[in-house]
């Protein structure tokens, strides 16, 4: 092992950091609300709703993301309707085809998990919102959605985390994220062991960093589940900046 | 001259088949505090509920003070309200109290209380804060009001939820059973509340098993049996010989 060469080579790969933030960032964001989506059609859809929601879930998370992106990447180009459509602007960038495949991936799953928590919310206090004049959406907002993702974000933590490793796929069709670099200087040094090495930290640190951010955020969030006397303690600090 | 809160016409609801409210009649006027009695499974619940249309009715008339709320029945042959956003207009009118307090956990007793005067009226938040605050002091859980209701006693939260109902300036207050759910020794901070609201000359429809404040709080006595009214009065009358024999075997203490 020459640490030297792993030196420079986090360095290089370094490089690949942005390029795989922003995929997971995007999809991520644009997965909530696919995953809000199928997960309210399941739930309070028509039946034909709940039959495509059911539909989705079945064909994304029954096969593999590699598929899925080259499905989307080299498979959807070959349809003139396609090249002739709006869509094309899009599609024929490898990024978006990135985006969009992990999107509807991290969509699929996450929309089991936000099921879970919305089913998690007591229908008491759904009835409590209702009686009290909320319309059905405002109830949604104020009521059930908050509960829903303080239930639902330990395990979306996960699958952020899932989703994160998820975007070394996208160096398969092209993009130059830290995977796709690191194949790169293999292909250029034939040094296998330092390369995915020093890739599969910067993995790491990233993970890391995330998992810190979605307990940090749970903390935060659950005031209302921890027991009382820690909650109060809390709420001296606030008042007088000392912890009695 | 007083005026009809709510009447109720024929009401009737049926699950399936199950038929648990088989034509009700029932008239309350505005100050009048009406406890519903009557054992397990005889609609109590059921027609409490009906009344702000958490269940829809089958068949017959609601009205709240002067509307009426129209129902029409759906494809599959339900009854439903003709105009949602009616119905939640009337929901603003009509306050509840649930057996299980209901209270929305994620949010603190102030915040509970908050809610729906700032999210539903749209009104300013300094003033309903300070009205919350007063309301608080009222049921007597000031001092709780940054406590989330996870960490209070069944009491306390039962008392934030009437605050709760109350912060909507409400004309009828509704209250399901609201001590049926509390231990014995935290059943009496609640009906003091309620009674003080009843001094108050507020209009309350209170299903309850709790005799004692039937018989001295209450100005009249509903006592349903298998989904129709069995008998009412007053609860001098009821509880001195009047109403039916059945009510007298309910009542009496075993």
């Amino acid at each position: 092992m020459d640490f030297q060469f792993f030196g420079e080579t986090i360095l290089i790969l370094s490089a690949g950091i942005p390029l795989t933030l922003t995929l997971a960032s995007l999809s991520v964001f644009i997965g909530i609300f696919i995953a809000i989506g199928i997960a309210s059609a399941r739930l309070w859809g028509p039946v034909w709703m709940q039959k495509i929601a059911r539909f989705y879930l079945f064909v994304f998370r029954g096969t593999p993301l590699l598929v899925q992106i080259f499905i989307i990447y080299y498979g959807l180009g070959q349809f003139e309707a396609i090249r002739d459509s709006a869509a094309w602007i899009v599609l024929r960038e490898p990024f978006w085809c990135a985006v969009l495949a992990l999107a509807l991936n991290t969509g699929a799953y996450g929309s089991e998990i936000v099921r879970g928590g919305l089913l998690s919310v007591p229908q008491g206090q759904i009835e409590a919102a209702r009686a009290c004049g909320m319309s059905p959406r405002l109830g949604f907002m104020r009521i059930i959605l908050p509960q829903a993702v303080r239930q639902a974000l330990p395990a979306y933590g996960n699958e952020l985390i899932l989703l994160c490793k998820a975007t070394s796929l996208a160096s398969i069709i092209t993009l130059m994220e830290i995977t796709g670099l690191a194949a790169k200087l293999i292909s250029e040094t034939y040094r296998v062991i330092e390369v995915f090495a020093a890739a599969g930290l910067i993995y790491l640190a990233i993970n890391f960093i995330l998992t810190r951010i979605v307990s940090f955020t749970d903390y935060r969030l659950t005031a209302h589940l921890r027991p009382a006397s820690e909650v109060l303690l809390e709420i001296d600090e606030n008042l007088t900046g000392a912890n009695p | 001259m007083t005026k009809p809160a709510i009447r109720l016409r024929g009401l009737r609801k049926s699950f399936g088949l199950n038929e648990v409210l088989s034509g009700i009649d029932l008239d309350a006027n505005e100050g009048e505090v009406v406890s519903i009695l009557g054992s397990s499974g005889s609609g109590k619940s059921t027609m409490l509920r009906c009344i702000n249309l958490l269940e829809t009715p089958s068949a017959g008339e609601v009205w709240i003070g002067d509307e009426m709320i129209e129902l029409t029945t759906d494809k599959a042959g339900r009854s439903k309200p003709t105009d949602a956003g009616k119905v939640q207009k009337i929901r603003e009118r009509v306050g509840m109290v649930f057996q299980s307090f209901n209270l929305w956990s994620h949010k603190t007793v102030l915040e509970n209380v908050m809610e729906a005067p700032i999210h539903v009226l749209g009104r300013p938040k300094a003033e309903v804060r300070e009205e919350a605050l007063a309301l608080l002091d009222k049921v007597g859980i000031a001092a709780k009001r940054d406590a989330y209701p996870a960490h209070l006693s069944g009491g306390q939260q039962q008392r934030a939820a009437i605050a709760r109902s109350l912060a909507m300036h409400p004309d009828v207050l509704l209250f399901d059973e609201p001590t049926s759910a509390l231990d014995p020794e935290l059943v009496g901070e609640v009906l003091r509340v309620m009674r003080s609201l009843a001094d108050e000359g507020r209009t309350m429809l209170v299903v309850t098993h709790e005799m004692g404040f039937a018989r001295d709080v209450s100005t009249r006595v509903v006592f349903l049996h298998q989904g129709q009214i069995d008998c009412q009065g007053a609860p001098d009358d009821l509880f001195t010989g009047g109403g039916s024999e059945r009510f007298q075997r309910f009542a009496a203490p075993s």
